[in-house]
């Protein structure tokens, strides 16, 4: 149970603030309802790079980092297809300094051109480090577009392309300021050894100066159901071969997407996990294999992904994952199996509650769905799924006009 | 009118609240720390055994013995094994480090009675079967295969070598190492260190009455060592490395991966924690200089850090990066200018307290949780030192002057002795 009060700004900004008492830390998480999602399509990778932007200092504070370090805090941010989210941990007593940073980049940043240079090649090494310099790296480069037509996930949070960042220009980080760091385009979240009522004083006197802005109303394009299966294979100079099946599945706040989760965990979480056990132990086919969801606000993948061992052939590798996912279409799973995964469930959720920051992101993520409550609410959404909700889940996703299926060959002399 | 140019007043952390365990022995000398804090039903409890080497190339054995505790005894088998995990919701984890081999249970409370057993079933009669052993060698030379395609993992490795030689924390496992790994051998280092007088347990979370009984009747009472411990007494430590450059090319690189460094001091030295505070300075945050020239000025690479790693019988300083080929030389130029500047040119009074307040914002900040308490202690204990170590480490935190600084730096960092190696290419594109 994470409990926590809630209040709106003037200008729009929702502020939520947990208290913990146990830790004589705070943490301040700021969420900006904007990702790679509200791209334009020849301009990618451009939430991320402007998340990168709004470190280069801000209208009356050249430097973000130095101040905060220097009364003990730390930060980071990260950006997703759905949201950039932005978060800071600093003794609790010190807590009016992230106040202080956090709402001057809010109020306006210091375009700085040195800044926009920097980071454009700090991004591209970034782009390099993670998905061109290194065996499968490029996978979701490659998945994404496979398997989304119109969707603006069709494209990874780096960017469709290096050029795109390359490309980047002051004017578009003006416009992308405007249009999405607004305080009603804002969750921020206050969690720690803090008192509501003076976190409300706080967030009044840093925050509520800032002119509402508006919110942009976000139009993005529905994917359509998939009509036919799509097919990439890729030779490529990698160790091993490689096999991912995606699947599209049901949006987060879909009813069925616990559903949805439950199966990832059947298949893959865990040394008892369906994949695991058949797979790579009884039936020695994979080296390694693994099932899970994109938990995208929007449409989701379905994950299947594996490594086939040296001896097994491709398409046979292929059909014993198949087997496996029609399996979960016909037989109805055992009490004892659903009991199973629930109960990592809870003890998960359990061992989340000890994590400040962890809250106070969730906390946050939550109140982006709708209704920051609900996360009091997730373990029984797990526990009400039946073994009736998995098979008809599973009969939904795993049909092949309905998978996009993405093959490395290792090439020979790799 | 709020002047917003003003950042507001500052709150000294000067001090933090450690917990201190409780410490038990065991009638047959197992060791115990517990500590008891949290809201939340649940316990991590940590079996950690010395790593007991009679061989110094025999790392992979050890690993693997730790990696294959949970695949099978003589009552449970692999899947039996893992279903009783898994249905509980608990993790289970086998841990091989260079100095110890743990296993963790994070569990809660409820669900002990069952895991328990379970657990004392491993530690005492692990029997290692053939088929899991060969499962595990095939899976593993396929993980090693893709490792040795990223050119980060292939510069630690050749780092690790060159700096501590042919003992256990040089030794980096070749693909056909793993099929030397002999049932039998695993079976001999199992009985000889996974018993009680070679076992530290700790225990964090809600430790309840139960919780301690619990322990004592399944870790106290009927575990007792099959044979005297034995190891290797000494540590044959190589000498200095000779600040060698080593490259590895990859004509197809887009980045080279960068690391170099030295052997250092223990955390026992008491020069220790004056080293992390000129670690912090150099590449140790954010902020650190090396960041702020290589990354925020220049923009070479995504990330670039260093750390100071203290180890039972040593302890070695690194900087890692990955950078673009065209930058390589660039890089490793600049990494020098920064290592002489420390060197050579006292840090100013501005840089130096931001770097002190960091640090102790980062450590009441790392007490997230009783299980970082515990964390706290291990650092300390397996160091064979005190808690009032971090009394010591915040003096120097706190005082340590700019002279000082620089005769640490003069001691302990000559960029000329550091071994550097590039997985890469240094040229140029």
């Amino acid at each position: 149970m994470v409990t926590f009060s809630r209040f709106t700004l003037a200008n729009g900004l929702r502020v939520l603030v947990h208290e913990d008492t146990a830790t004589p830390m705070a943490a301040v998480n700021l969420l900006y309802d904007v990702g790679a999602r509200d791209e334009h399509p020849d301009r990618t990778g451009f939430a991320h790079l402007f998340e990168h932007l709004m470190f280069g200092g801000s209208v009356n504070i050249p430097n973000f980092d130095a101040p905060l370090q220097a009364v003990g805090g730390q930060n980071n941010a990260f950006t997703s297809n759905d949201l950039t989210n932005y978060y800071i941990t600093l003794p609790a007593a010190n807590i009016e300094t992230a106040f202080w940073l956090e709402s001057d980049r809010m109020s306006g940043l210091a375009f700085s051109e040195k800044s926009l240079d920097v980071q454009r090649n700090v991004v591209v090494e970034e782009f390099k480090q993670r998905y061109l310099n290194q065996p499968y790296g490029d996978a979701w480069l490659r998945l994404r577009p496979l398997a989304y037509n119109v969707h603006p996930y069709r494209w990874a949070t780096i960017g469709k392309d290096p050029t795109h960042i390359e490309q980047a220009q002051m004017a578009d980080v003006k416009a992308f300021f405007e249009r999405y760091y607004t305080p009603g385009n804002a969750i921020l979240v206050v969690a720690g050894n803090v008192e509501t009522e003076a976190v409300k004083q706080l967030a009044e006197k840093w925050f509520g100066p800032i002119p509402c802005r508006g919110k942009h109303a976000r139009r993005l394009p529905a994917e359509p159901e998939q009509q036919e299966a799509n097919r990439e294979v890729v030779h490529a100079d990698v160790p091993l071969h490689h096999i991912y099946l995606a699947f599209k599945g049901p949006a987060r706040l879909d009813e069925d997407y616990h559903a949805m989760d439950l199966i990832s965990d059947l298949l893959a979480r865990g040394s008892s996990s369906r994949l695991y056990r058949r797979l790579v132990k009884d039936h020695e086919l994979f080296s390694e294999i693994n099932a899970y969801q994109t938990g995208n606000l929007d449409t989701n993948l379905f994950i299947v992904e594996g490594k086939p061992l040296p001896d097994v052939n491709v398409a046979s590798a292929e059909s014993a994952i198949w087997a496996e996912l029609d399996r979960l279409k016909s037989d109805l799973a055992e009490s004892y199996e659903l009991e199973k995964v629930k109960n990592r469930i809870e003890s998960t959720m359990v061992f989340a509650e000890m994590a400040l920051l962890e809250k106070a992101m969730n906390l946050a993520y939550f109140e982006l769905l709708g209704d920051a409550e609900q996360l009091n609410g997730e373990v029984a959404r797990y526990l009400r799924v039946s073994a009736s909700d998995i098979q008809r889940q599973a009969q939904r996703l795993f049909r092949k006009e309905n998978s996009s299926t993405l093959i490395y060959l290792a090439n020979p002399y790799a | 009118m709020l002047d917003r140019t003003l950042p507001p007043p500052y709150h000294p952390i000067t001090s933090f609240e450690l917990i201190n365990p409780r410490h038990l022995t065991f009638a047959n000398g197992l060791e115990v720390f517990l500590f008891d804090a949290g809201e939340q039903d649940v316990v991590r409890i940590e079996w950690i055994f010395d790593n007991a080497f009679i061989r110094e190339d025999q790392a992979l054995l050890h690993t693997c013995a730790c990696e294959l505790l949970l695949e099978g005894t003589t009552a449970h088998d692999s899947r039996q094994i893992a279903e009783l995990v898994d249905f509980h919701g608990a993790f289970l984890v086998p841990e091989f480090g260079y100095d110890q081999s743990s296993l963790t249970l994070f569990s809660l409370n409820k669900h002990l009675p069952q895991l328990l057993p379970l657990v004392k079933d491993l530690l005492t009669d692990s029997v290692f079967p053939e088929k899991e052993l060969a499962t595990y060698v095939r899976n593993n030379k396929q993980k090693l295969q893709v490792s040795l395609k990223k050119n980060s993992f292939v510069a630690r490795r050749l780092f690790n070598k060159a700096v501590f030689g042919a003992t256990r924390y040089g030794f980096v496992p070749e693909v056909s190492d793993y099929d030397r790994i002999a049932r039998d051998a695993l079976m001999a280092l199992f009985r000889r260190q996974y018993i009680p007088s070679n076992c530290t347990l700790i225990v964090s979370g809600r430790v309840t009455d139960d919780v301690v009984v619990a322990l004592e009747r399944g870790f106290g009472e009927d575990w007792s060592d099959s044979r005297p411990p034995t190891a290797l007494p000494g540590f044959p430590m190589p000498g200095p490395s000779e600040g060698q450059l080593m490259v590895d090319e990859r004509p197809d690189a887009l980045q080279s991966a960068i690391r170099l460094g030295c052997r250092s001091i223990r955390r026992s030295h008491p020069d220790f924690p004056g080293l992390q505070v000129l670690n912090t300075l150099l590449g140790g945050y954010f902020g650190s200089r090396l960041m702020a020239n290589i990354r925020e000025d220049k923009g070479y690479t995504y990330s670039i850090g260093s750390g100071l790693v203290s180890l039972k019988h040593g302890a070695f300083f690194t900087i890692g990066s990955e950078v673009g080929t065209a930058v390589t030389a660039a890089t490793l130029a600049e990494i020098e200018k920064e290592v002489h500047m420390l060197r050579t040119t006292a840090v100013n009074e501005a840089e130096l307290t931001l770097v002190r307040n960091y640090m102790m914002g980062s450590m009441l900040g790392s007490l997230e949780n009783v299980f970082s308490h515990a964390d706290k202690f291990k650092n300390t204990y397996f160091s064979g030192l005190g808690l009032d170590y971090y009394d010591y480490y915040t003096q120097v935190v706190n005082t340590i002057t700019p002279d000082e600084l620089l005769r640490l730096a003069n001691t302990y960092l000559d960029y000329d002795k550091m071994v550097k190696v590039v997985v890469g290419k240094i040229t140029g594109s």
